[in-house]
């Protein structure tokens, strides 16, 4: 192995990092919020990229049609929920965000669908769609399921996890598809090559964990999750709906997983079942951030896309195996460092 | 304890079903399916409904059993029956090996690491040249008696059947048990489990092999039943997919293993069979209903179905009282006033920079009653976690009759006859009260799992229950010994850590706020039970806010303060010290 090489797997474990950082942030904060081991991150991570891929290659994305349907049911379980205190402005704010909003954006997919849309448009439609499902995946299925533990909530998510994976081939079909990049154009330094598409993903990156950083630092809503992370209870004393920090993490979540895919595609051929794996490894790195901590997180990140790259190089059969297994002395170090005196919560 | 006709019942119908005529013999096909899967679920229920350790695992152990026996009948030509132990004894030592690793991951490390072994074994099996890589080892031969060979689904069903049935009867015996209140303990933490006696890691280990062998049972039968094996059904999704049909069912309940199995099992096949007819032509439809209808279910009986079907059967009370004539061996009993049972030699705990405990040094003497008192934060709790090992002291000493102890764990010093209650309430809220308290006779007892598994522990059983029904009346709790712990309210949930502690038949009894949450009433009868035990030789070191019970109980007062002892003397000289009374309210300006 020659220096090239070397910086050559480099760039690309990073490239690869920097993605799974983004997606083991995302499930960092949505285990954080809502105890949900968010299993479907890949499924955001394939619909965002292929929503993306089709929209740009002029085809109809069935994602359109699932928000609105999620919409519809979403709305159904507001008003069921609230069916002996039913007024006017809630019905209307209830019926706006889950069915007229869904409704506007699915026209506007038909209506640019048909004419292959410019780059931003195609991000911009897929970005909102996935959005969506995102926001009426947690209302639908996990806020019924908010006092359960965390095992409930881990099957739960198992479950939405293969139905979404399934209407994934129903909508995009078994064969893979890529995307056009969304930063063409290329420079080299040395003898590394420097895609703009590569550059977008740090750039984005960077952008969502000094964003992330901000938002839970600076702001009320910011403040208002972490106080849910921390305690359920005492946030909804304090005044917080937790529903709402449930809702905003999910959005979060899958606003960063669709913005990956979007990202990726262009790099990488994806199919329609592609993103249970990418979410694994974005899970290998949020856990070993401990599943709480952002910047170790992002650093574990890296080292995965890095550990990832240079096995597929030396040993590409066992590429798998050694990303997972990775994880095992990890855990064991993190265990013995803290051996936490678990007070049980069930 | 248990009755077993329902079980009877049940054994009887399986048993009948290949013979009622016109049973399509696909339905046996299913059937076997379902034994198979309840069989690893079992073993998950144990491990993690009961145990609350989660595993994803299991799936890989399934393999263990099947590759086994599938290598050995083929490439050794041994026969199938030679093959069961073995296979289970190979699952089993697999589970020793990554349980010793795994069972130490805390919280939810735990279910993570299991996903990440469960991972790689299954690349293992489909990488392995003796193994036939993706291909698997067919040609495995049927399981067969003499001439009868089990070709058939319908010849392998009662052989299926017959494995789930005494497994759950093991189980369930395993779960009635000493040892099996030791694993019933585990989910709420280990610090409770630990001051009784029980090695927790060691429990853990336990059900870990237990859940493992049900597996390579399964994994054995599997391999029998298909005659072929491939790495496929012990990937990781399979291993989710034994996990949900645990939780489906009922996590922590045996029989919700099987429902949930049945559910599973049937629900797939069915949507299998007929969606095709409703939605045609598109391919994955099924699974997308069953993971809808999978979140539908937890939304509707997030417990498991199992619990929600019996929530419809009326409770029928099983409370037998148990024989308290039958007598557990006691401890010999402490010289008499004088002798100092407990030393405390300035011993000094340091979290960080905060000194919790500071130099104290008091001693407790043989039949005396000593209250430890303070303001909030004096650092009384701290002193007990460091006396019964919760904490090991960063300096200092701490003998109990002589013998220092600064390092032991938990569970040697309550080898020593040193038992405690906790401030917050560290029972089994599922377990009955009887089943709590006998928690505490532990050590007193010496069935292991294979015992109580065969029922060979009853006579050891009766006298823990015995003991522990002595110390509920001896407490005043007889009426609600069968309720469950948690339903009782907090002040009579204290009490019954009280018994559970004397269960231990201690020489020193520390109670941390023990008359927090009492009436008036129940302070002075618990006051006359701590003064009957003094006279009959026992000692109690306690931690109480309430100054009128201390007043009128403790023969000795020490006094902490910002971890440091400020104070120690008879009640009397304690009310007019004037630096507790600084400590309380505060110096007049």
């Amino acid at each position: 192995m020659n220096t090239t090489i070397m910086l050559f797997l480099l760039q690309d474990g990073i490239t690869n990092g920097a993605i799974y950082a983004l997606l083991g942030l995302a499930l960092v904060l949505v285990f954080a919020v809502t105890r949900v081991i968010l299993i479907p991150q890949g499924e955001f991570v394939t619909y965002g990229a292929l929503t993306y891929a089709s929209l740009a290659s002029g085809q109809m994305p069935g994602t359109a049609k699932l928000a609105l349907a999620m919409g519809i049911g979403a709305c159904a379980f507001d008003l069921f929920v609230a069916r002996k205190t039913l007024h006017g402005r809630l019905i209307l704010r209830s019926v706006l965000a889950n069915i007229v909003l869904p409704a506007i954006v699915l026209a506007l997919t038909i209506y640019f669908a048909a004419q292959k849309p410019p780059v931003a448009v195609c991000i911009a439609l897929s970005l909102v769609i996935v959005a969506m499902i995102g926001l009426y995946l947690y209302r639908i299925a996990f806020q019924p399921l908010a006092h359960t533990s965390v095992l409930v909530l881990l099957i739960a998510s198992v479950g939405v996890h293969l139905a979404l994976q399934g209407l994934g081939l129903l909508f995009f079909g078994a064969e893979g598809q890529r995307g056009p990049a969304v930063l063409s154009g290329a420079f080299t330094a040395g003898s590394l090559r420097f895609t703009g598409q590569s550059l977008t993903v740090y750039g984005i990156t960077i952008a969502f964990i000094v964003g992330l950083w901000l938002f839970f630092g600076l702001t009320l809503y910011g403040k208002a999750l972490r106080a849910t992370a921390v305690n359920r209870l005492g946030a909804r004393l304090a005044g917080i709906r937790t529903t709402l920090s449930g809702q905003i993490a999910f959005l979060l979540a899958s606003v960063i997983g669709a913005l990956s895919g979007i990202m990726i595609v262009p790099i990488t051929t994806l199919y329609y079942d592609s993103g249970f794996l990418i979410g694994l490894k974005g899970f290998v790195a949020a856990i070993v951030g401990g599943l709480v901590s952002y910047p170790l997180t992002a650093v574990a990140a890296l080292f995965v896309g890095i550990v990832e790259a240079f096995s597929s190089f030396y040993a590409s059969n066992y590429k798998e195996v050694i990303v997972f297994m990775l994880l095992i002395p990890v855990l064991l170090l993190r265990s013995l460092a803290a051996p936490a005196v678990e007070e049980e919560k069930d | 304890m248990q009755s077993r006709l329902p079980i009877l019942v049940f054994a009887a119908l399986m048993a009948a079903i290949p013979f009622v005529p016109g049973v399509p013999p696909f339905w046996i096909v299913l059937l076997d399916n379902i034994g198979l899967a309840a069989l690893v679920a079992m073993g998950l229920v144990l491990l993690t409904g009961v145990g609350g350790l989660t595993s994803f695992g299991q799936a890989a152990f399934v393999g263990f059993g099947a590759y086994t026996t599938a290598v050995l009948t083929t490439s050794y030509g041994l026969s199938p029956w030679l093959t069961l132990p073995l296979s289970l004894v190979v699952s089993g030592l697999f589970a020793v090996l990554l349980g010793l690793i795994t069972v130490r991951l805390s919280g939810h490390y735990l279910p993570l690491g299991t996903l990440a072994w469960g991972l790689g074994l299954f690349y293992l099996f489909s990488k392995l040249e003796f193994l036939g890589r993706n291909d698997g080892i067919s040609a495995i031969p049927p399981l067969s008696i003499g001439a009868f060979r089990m070709l058939s689904p319908g010849s392998i069903y009662y052989a299926i059947w017959v494995a789930v049935l005494i497994s759950a009867l093991l189980t369930m015996n395993l779960l009635d048990s000493r040892t099996g209140r030791a694993i019933r303990a585990l989910r709420r933490g280990h610090v409770a489990a630990e001051a009784f006696g029980v090695h927790t890691p060691r429990a853990k280990l336990l059900v870990f092999i237990h859940a493992a062998v049900l597996a390579g049972l399964s994994g054995w039968l599997y391999a029998h039943l298909q005659r072929a094996v491939t790495p496929t059904p012990f990937g990781a999704h399979a291993g989710i997919e034994y996990l949900f049909i645990a939780v489906v069912g009922g996590a922590g309940y045996v029989w919700g293993g099987v429902l949930g199995a049945a559910i599973v099992v049937i629900l797939k096949e069915v949507l299998q069979s007929y969606l095709p007819l409703i939605l045609p032509g598109s391919g994955q439809v099924e699974t997308i209903v069953f993971g809808i209808m999978l979140v539908a279910l937890l939304q509707l009986a997030p417990g498991g179905v199992w619990p929600w079907l019996m929530s419809f059967f009326p409770e029928r009370s099983n409370g037998r009282k148990p024989d308290t004539s039958l007598k557990l061996e006691t401890r010999t009993r402490s010289p008499g006033r004088g002798s100092v049972l407990l030393q405390v030699e300035k011993a000094r705990k340091q979290f960080g920079g905060v000194v919790a405990v500071n130099n104290v040094s008091f001693e407790v003497q043989a039949r005396e009653i000593v209250a430890l008192i303070g303001p909030n934060g004096a650092g009384k709790s701290t002193t007990f976690n460091l006396i019964t090992g919760v904490l090991s002291a960063t300096s200092g000493s701490i003998s109990v009759l002589g013998k220092k102890v600064n390092r032991a764990p938990p569970q040697e010093i309550v080898k020593l006859g040193i038992s405690r209650t906790f401030q917050h309430v560290k029972l089994v809220p599922d377990m009955t009260v009887l089943e709590n308290v006998a928690i505490g006779a532990h050590l007193r007892g010496q069935s292991g799992p294979l015992a109580s598994m065969l029922r060979l522990d009853r006579a050891d059983e009766a006298k823990l229950l015995a003991e522990a029904a002595r110390q509920i009346e001896r407490v005043g709790l007889t009426e609600q010994m069968h309720q469950l712990a948690g339903s009782l309210s907090l002040g009579q949930q204290r009490i019954v850590e009280i018994a559970r502690a004397l269960c231990v038949d201690p020489m020193l009894l520390l109670l941390d706020e023990p008359a927090a949450g009492l009436r008036h009433m129940e302070k002075q009868q618990l006051a006359k039970l701590l003064r009957d035990l003094r006279d009959g030789g026992m000692s109690v070191l306690l931690v109480e806010h309430d100054m009128g019970f201390v007043m009128n109980l403790a023969d000795r007062i020490v006094v902490l303060d910002f971890g440091t002892k400020i104070a120690e003397g008879t009640p009397a000289t304690i009310k007019t010290n004037p630096e507790v009374i600084k400590a309380y309210l505060g110096v007049a300006a």
